[in-house]
């Protein structure tokens, strides 16, 4: 449907001004030559402020993180209690062969992929219910949206495990449990962080999409109701490839976002579950880097997290490449 | 393009950190004192109690003291978060210029620090300190470190049996004097009053189960040739770590909720009436008082396995300590001696509850105040310390013990498998730690 509109823009301007078109193909190509051969150091200079700001804010921090991670660096060594060493691929062996490393990595990744999945449904469903709905309820759902948006990590969690307790919690009486604990078993304690994560995420889903769907000429759509085509189609064969662009942008985001989720799994499981349970990879490098003060495995973790999700990342764009979209 | 140039920084970034590892080596503080000045200003860093007020009236009176006697020192005491105080003494080591004179510390922290180089050995000090020799040993083993010593007790804290007096004269029920009959008198008072946990136990609260593993002869690391080595998994400890496990469950604390409960959680359990007995410190007495169990319950050494036996108790309690990069090291442990001698731990008893660390004045409180008379005689009974290792910070931190508790109480593991698993894990810190 891209190719349809990209061509349908062209096809009217010519219509309109139909002698024109003859004379700026050789302007153009003139322009061209000189851009590449003289501006060649002009692009950069534009983008030294950029990559100096990058640089100090984030090559910097991930060299240090790599460099940490070849090193015994924990707090004897921070404070002078001891000598700095070079451990070389050491703090890395020890990860992978600790059998709750790749425990703690299978769960992150399966939760991590249901977060994404569950919070694009539920951001892109609602966008578009709110194209459907009239102004009142439209801007109800709006503000509750923003209110779970806006609502901090930790005071989200909180209220979360709060609505979950098992003595005082609301929902256990609304739902007649008793006093069933829904920290106790790890999927339950997994599905309960999971709600959360997909209610203070999906506003996000929700606004972009809904901001995208709005930008579709309503041509497009009327066209395709003439046709017959039904809602589910006309989101499949229309909506969905229009905004291909947004949702591969909230998709990567939501990835990137709920792979490093660490609030809700250590305030809503008490720091990772009944005998650790609940553990995600962020809140494993947390109790190792910073609880046990052994920073130079936590970086180990860090920079194994780092190459997961921009492995991710690129793969991803790979496959959205090979369908022929550019970005 | 794009693409390539995203993979190349952080890579390009990994390779240089390889290359240049060796070049430039992330910070690492000094901490060696150049001076010791005879003048100047102390810094001194507390913790910060719930109710501070009747802490700093003794502090304040011991300063006046000190500062009377050194007419040309200053002290400065500031009172620092207790939650905060694992990144600020950090900071304080990793930082000697903003870092403080004197620290006090919890004395499980003492290998830690000493092995993060931020403590003074004082052990010559100490010994010449006539008011040392009556120091209880268990307290004096807390600031001891392969035979140096770094501070000075300040106070001892210890665990022993509350119990709701109401409901075990309504059940008429006595305390239990062994082992087997605390767990069963929990599993009775649960049958009769569904609504209560007969004995609330944590899954979390490591210090209040360490008892019953010491009671049965287990320990949790062994000394052999001058290395520690996990003994949590031997047949004596193993055989403590199923009684304590045996109080999970629907008959007494229902696993669901009690394999995650902390040490606070099991206070707040009994403070709020929700539990009939629960191993409780000295130090939670205020908190029962400010519940509803108020006035209905009293305090008996925990049982040990046998009748007439204490279970012994963990020796939990802070120390007072000078930073090894203090410049005024001689006027510190003055002060030290000042505000952990015997008149300010007297004055801290009266104005705060903390029991003394010396024998002789623990004794003369004790008569004094009847609340502290089964945790003196607790402490009387011996009590036991966990391994002055620097490993053990690490195991405190990932949480090897409570893990081993949780897999036992949610089934996960029998209690041969978990005990085995967590000597595996302390094994490994303690070889870490060298």
């Amino acid at each position: 449907m891209t190719q349809h509109t990209k061509a349908a823009g062209p096809d009217a301007d010519t219509s309109v001004t139909a002698p024109a078109p003859a004379a700026p193909p050789a302007p153009r190509a003139g322009k061209r030559r000189p851009a590449s051969r003289g501006g060649g150091r002009t692009p950069w200079l534009y983008l030294l402020p950029a990559l100096v700001v990058l640089g100090a804010l984030l090559i910097y921090p991930i060299y240090q993180l790599g460099l940490i991670s070849f090193l015994e660096y924990t707090q004897a060594q921070v404070s002078g209690g001891e000598p700095t060493t070079f451990k070389g691929f050491g703090n890395y062996r020890e990860l992978f062969a600790d059998e709750q490393f790749w425990q703690v990595l299978t769960a992150t990744v399966v939760f991590a992929a249901a977060c994404v999945i569950a919070t694009l449904a539920v951001g892109c469903a609602l966008a578009v219910l709110l194209t459907r709905v009239r102004a009142l309820p439209r801007l109800a759902l709006m503000v509750a949206a923003l209110g779970a948006w806006a609502t901090p990590a930790v005071t989200g969690s909180t209220v979360w495990v709060f609505l979950f307790d098992p003595d005082y919690g609301p929902v256990n009486r609304l739902l007649g449990l008793g006093d069933h604990s829904w920290t106790y078993e790890r999927y339950s304690a997994f599905a309960l962080v999971l709600f959360e994560v997909v209610w203070c995420s999906f506003p996000f889903v929700m606004v972009t999409v809904y901001a995208g769907i709005r930008a579709i000429p309503s041509e497009v759509l009327e066209a395709a109701s003439l046709d017959g085509a039904s809602q589910w189609r006309i989101w499949r064969s229309i909506t969905a490839p229009m905004l291909r662009p947004i949702l591969v942008v909230v998709t990567i985001q939501s990835i990137i976002w709920d792979f490093k989720v660490f609030t809700q799994i250590y305030v809503m499981t008490n720091g990772g579950g009944i005998a650790g349970q609940n553990l995600v990879l962020n809140v494993y490098a947390y109790q190792k880097a910073f609880a046990s003060s052994q920073y130079s495995l936590g970086a180990a973790i860090g920079v194994v997290m780092l190459l997961i999700l921009l492995a991710v990342t690129l793969v991803y764009l790979r496959l959205l490449r090979r369908q022929g979209e550019e970005l | 393009m794009k693409l390539s140039s995203r993979m190349a920084v952080p890579l390009t970034a990994l390779a240089l950190a390889g290359l240049t590892a060796t070049a430039c080596a992330p910070q690492t503080s000094d901490n060696s004192a150049g001076k010791d000045e005879k003048s100047g200003t102390l810094r001194v860093w507390l913790f910060q109690e719930v109710n501070n007020d009747p802490k700093k009236k003794v502090v304040d009176a011991a300063v006046a003291d000190f500062t009377a006697q050194h007419k040309d020192a200053k002290v400065e005491v500031e009172y620092i978060p207790v939650d905060t105080r694992a990144q600020r003494i950090k900071a304080a080591f990793n930082d000697p210029k903003s870092a403080p004179d004197l620290i006090e510390y919890g004395n499980t922290d003492t290998a830690g620090y000493v092995k993060d180089g931020g403590l003074a050995d004082i052990s010559s000090d100490f010994k010449a300190w006539d008011e040392a020799k009556d120091s209880d040993p268990t307290a004096t083993q807390a600031v001891t470190v392969d035979g140096k010593i770094y501070g000075a007790p300040l106070f001892v804290g210890v665990r022993a049996l509350y119990y709701r007096t109401d409901v075990f004269k309504e059940l008429g029920l006595k305390p239990p004097a062994t082992q087997a009959e605390l767990i069963s008198t929990a599993k009775k008072i649960r049958k009769e009053k569904p609504d209560l946990y007969g004995m609330a136990v944590g899954g979390a609260n490591t210090y209040g189960a360490m008892p019953f593993i010491w009671a049965n002869g287990g320990e949790m690391a062994e000394v052999s040739g001058g290395s520690y080595r996990a003994a949590i998994d031997s047949p004596a400890a193993q055989k403590g770590i199923g009684a304590f496990t045996s109080l999970f469950g629907d008959d007494n604390c229902p696993a669901a909720k009690c394999a995650a409960m902390t040490g606070n959680a099991v206070v707040t359990a009994f403070a709020s009436g929700k539990a009939a007995m629960f191993v409780g410190g000295d130090f939670s007495r205020q908190a029962v008082e400010a519940g509803v169990a108020k006035g209905k319950y009293a305090v008996v050494p925990l049982p040990g396995v046998k009748a007439g036996e204490i279970a012994p108790a963990f020796a939990g309690g802070n120390n007072l300590g000078v930073l090894k990069s203090s410049s005024h090291r001689t006027l510190a442990v003055d002060l030290v001696k000042r505000l952990a001698g015997k008149e300010s731990q007297r004055a801290f008893f009266d104005a705060m509850g903390f029991l003394p660390t010396y024998t002789d004045v623990r004794e003369d409180v004790a008569a004094k105040e009847p609340f502290v008379a089964p945790f003196v005689k607790t402490l009387g009974a011996g009590a036991k310390f966990v391994p002055t290792s620097p490993a053990w910070g690490q195991i405190d931190a990932s949480l090897v013990l409570p893990t081993m508790f949780q897999e036992i109480v949610s089934g996960k593991k029998d209690v041969a498998g978990a005990s085995g698993d967590a000597a595996e894990k302390m094994d490994a810190a303690f070889r870490d730690a060298g």
